[in-house]
């Protein structure tokens, strides 16, 4: 796949990680376990797997206003995503990295791709620069 | 810090500039892990203090005293240390999902900054003050600072209705059930995702706790921040109004198959033989819910516990009248200050089965709580909870 240049939302490290491409808009409270790392949400189509080190593609984000904290904390425990990728800024899940930022912790980059160019990616080892290209590699 | 955060958030959303804000609603007091603890002390390290007033959802913990949650001791000495700062930030010690029912009640066309899903939804809708959808730190950041970042709901040209949600074709009898409210908010949710809908061609008018009911469902299962009401809502005095004489970008006809289906996906078990608990109040029980709810029961003792949960604006008349100590000796257990469904207060167990009024508790239980989900109206609740096993009676008053 050729590599695109993305809009870098929250600055970050860079990313290096498989791709996890959600089918389905997700709410991080309640929708992804911070102790587990995991999909939590039974009703979710990619339920039971793995958020932690994965750039995590998201079609959409739902619901809570919690899910900047979970996200902080998965940052805090060291379970966070390597990057997530958003169809567009969300800012009530974007504040996890803000603060976590402010909280001196290492943090994931946060960049924006259209939902319909994100399926391309499932499958493949993915990479994204601090200047926000993605690669697969 | 607050404020470097309130503009961060400005520049990733695009805002041209800050707003001043009347109040600000703060759901960063529940406790996901230290992080958050570490966050709250961070801000009262620096001396900050809230600039507005601002009142506080849920907790991690019941300081009533009413329930008893099963957090190990090092999580609950976080949860009360992170409950604490926010007290310290000069927030109100209101814990409760539903502030809007607590006194807390901004003026039309104001600007405040809200965090919980189900109150933002409320605040714009029903009672026309603006605010985004404010995330956990946000919330207390732009309360600290005062201000908000100027986008998104905050413009009036932002909150006019592109989607028309048609309930028309329904039979007005479907109205009368009060299950309508959360199931057709569920389904409008989905429907209509991040775009706003006005709701079309109701036959009667909702009342107050249907609204909370619609809002919670509706921004549950879907990123809603507002919607329309024609007819009801401060916005839509009509149809037009609320378009701003715009065509709409779609007409969604909701069919009874439509709403059959919606009522179904509240549910994740088909049936059960048995049933361990039933939960309600999400968001948190009225005064007038407290009502229904001993209209229903009339003094029956439980089979299985029914959790209420409510904030301490509604818990204190019930204390104040004996009423508390009554519904306790039924076998319902109070819940004050947080819920079930944001702290450990079921019993865990492998194929559990909760039953539940709320679109909210139907939708989160499962994640949450690890328990399968029976939806039904708030007789079923009564009736399963004193049977002991899951009974459908439909609906009653």
């Amino acid at each position: 796949m050729r590599p695109v240049a993305t809009r870098i939302l929250v600055p970050g490290r860079p990313a290096l990680g498989p791709a996890l491409v959600l089918t389905a808009p997700i709410s991080f409270w309640g929708g992804v376990d911070p102790k587990s790392g995991r999909i939590a949400d039974v009703r979710h189509p990619q339920a039971g797997a793995l958020v932690s080190g994965q750039v995590m593609f998201l079609p959409g984000t739902i619901g809570s206003s919690s899910a900047a904290a979970v996200l902080l904390e998965l940052v805090h425990a060291k379970l966070a995503p390597s990057a997530l990728v958003l169809d567009e800024p969300d800012a009530i899940l974007l504040l996890g990295l803000i603060v976590a930022r402010e909280m001196g912790l290492p943090v994931p980059i946060a960049v924006q791709l259209a939902k319909a160019e994100q399926g391309a990616w499932a499958g493949r080892q993915v990479a994204i620069g601090d200047d926000g290209v993605m690669s697969a590699v | 810090m607050a404020m470097r955060i309130v503009a961060e958030t400005a520049r990733l959303m695009g805002a041209p500039g800050l707003i001043p804000i009347d109040s600000a609603h703060i759901d960063g007091a529940l406790y996901h892990g230290d992080s958050g603890t570490l966050f709250a002390e961070k801000l009262v390290e620096g001396g900050a203090r809230v600039g507005v007033r601002a009142t506080l959802n849920v907790g991690s913990i019941d300081l009533t005293g009413c329930s008893k949650n099963r957090l190990p001791a090092g999580e609950r000495a976080m949860a009360a240390r992170m409950m604490a700062a926010y007290r310290t930030l000069g927030c109100e010690a209101t814990w409760t999902c539903a502030p809007y029912q607590a006194g807390h009640r901004p003026q039309a066309g104001s600007d405040v900054a809200w965090g919980e899903s189900n109150a933002v939804v409320f605040c714009n809708s029903v009672l026309g003050a603006r605010t985004n959808r404010y995330g956990d730190f946000l919330d207390i950041a732009c309360a600290i600072a005062g201000v908000a970042p100027d986008y998104g709901l905050h413009r009036a040209q932002n909150r006019l209705a592109s989607v028309i949600f048609d309930v028309g074709g329904l039979e007005a009898g479907t109205f009368a059930e009060e299950t309508i409210w959360p199931v057709l908010g569920a389904l409008y949710g989905r429907e209509t995702g991040t775009a706003i809908g006005v709701v079309a061609g109701l036959p009667v008018r909702p009342d107050e706790d249907a609204l909370k009911a619609f809002g919670a469902a509706a921004a549950s299962s879907g990123s809603v921040g507002l919607f329309h009401m024609a007819g009801v809502t401060p916005e839509a005095p009509d149809i037009a109004t609320c378009l701003g004489g715009r065509e709409p970008q779609a007409r969604i006809t909701v069919t009874p198959a439509m709403l059959a289906d919606a009522r179904r996906r509240l549910s994740t078990i088909e049936a059960a033989g048995h049933l361990d608990a039933v939960a309600i109040g999400s968001p948190h029980l009225s005064a007038t819910e407290f009502e229904r709810l001993e209209r229903l029961l009339a003094g029956r003792r439980l089979a299985v516990p029914l959790y209420a949960c409510t904030g301490r604006h509604a818990l204190a008349a019930l204390e104040r009248e004996g009423r508390r100590q009554a519904l306790e000796a039924c076998g319902v257990v109070i819940v004050a200050d947080t819920c079930i469904v944001v702290t450990p207060i079921l019993p865990t167990l492998a194929g559990g089965v909760l039953m539940t009024n709320s679109g909210k508790f139907a939708h989160y239980a499962p994640g949450n709580t690890g328990y399968g989900v029976l939806y039904g109206s708030l007789a079923d609740c009564v009736e399963s909870a004193v049977a002991g096993r899951p009974v459908f009676v439909g609906e009653a008053s």
